[in-house]
């Protein structure tokens, strides 16, 4: 069970858009995840330190949170493993199908009022209702 | 370098917004997903607390000729909904329902020594890999 937690979302919403912002303007890239982590690997090489240098940035700032509120993120344990794996997969695979994630459709394209990105979103957010709704309450299985 | 160091404190700016916004939790992202269950809505004030900035401040930054560090915006030149985004987004969905994890959150999940993260970023990579290589890299 999880608690309501309307003010710190929209503190951390309000950063998420705010790094955003900045890396639009300073870099004049979008702040899409899927899409960053995958240029890791297979952008040009010189194009590859920044996105190094963003995703070593997400790992350093879920830590300094969690040194500055210890206990604030307790990490999940003992969910099934075969659904990790599965989803993993197919959310790797599905992003870059769709050339985007909820970072760069659901907040970078939305912001951009690309109807692309709109239609992703909804998307996301339907069939994973519907999967939520199957594994939970039809298979009985996750948490 | 600039772009490296700037590129760096986004990162950790969009690190603390996902850890202090509950992404980190995918038992969270998972009761946000069951409306039909125990539903909670507080991952939309993530977005409700993202879109707004992002949108008014979006505008004024592409009115300027170039970014401040990059001699181009680049942006998806894509303009119309075709069946690879839909597709490819309902599979992400059902990839997000299975585990609760989209790909920030997998990889600032480290930063928290989760090993669902491991998890969650290798098999995110095999699904890139197997992508890129059947479709050639976008």
């Amino acid at each position: 069970m999880t608690n309501f937690t309307p003010y710190s979302a929209l503190a951390g919403g309000a950063l998420i858009g705010i790094s955003a912002v900045l890396l639009l303007l300073f870099n004049g890239r979008i702040a899409g995840v899927s899409g960053i982590m995958s240029g890791l690997f297979y952008a040009p090489k010189t194009d590859r330190l920044w996105r190094l240098a963003f995703l070593l940035g997400l790992v350093l700032g879920a830590a300094l949170l969690q040194q500055l509120w210890p206990g604030f993120n307790v990490p999940r344990q003992h969910y099934p493993l075969p659904l990790l794996i599965i989803g993993g997969f197919l959310v790797g695979f599905g992003a870059r199908m769709a050339n985007g994630c909820i970072s760069g459709h659901g907040i970078c394209g939305l912001a951009n009022g690309s109807l692309r990105s709109l239609s992703a979103t909804l998307m996301f957010m339907a069939a994973g209702m519907v999967t939520v709704y199957v594994i939970r309450h039809v298979l009985g299985l996750g948490a | 370098m600039k772009q490296t160091l700037l590129a760096l404190i986004c990162g950790v700016l969009f690190g603390v917004g996902l850890a202090l916004s509950q992404m980190l939790n995918p038992n969270e992202v998972l009761d946000f997903l069951d409306i039909s269950g125990r539903w909670d809505a507080s991952l939309i004030f993530v977005m409700l607390g993202a879109l707004p900035v992002a949108m008014l401040a979006f505008k004024g930054v592409l009115k300027r000729p170039t970014p401040l560090f990059a001699g181009q915006f680049q942006l998806s030149t894509k303009q119309w909904v075709d069946k690879p985004l839909l597709l490819g987004s309902a599979i992400f969905g059902v990839g997000w329902g299975l585990g609760g994890y989209c790909p920030g959150p997998a990889v600032a999940g480290l930063g928290l020594l989760s090993q669902e993260s491991v998890i969650m970023v290798l098999a995110i990579y095999a699904g890139i890999a197997v992508y890129n290589r059947w479709f050639g890299q976008p």
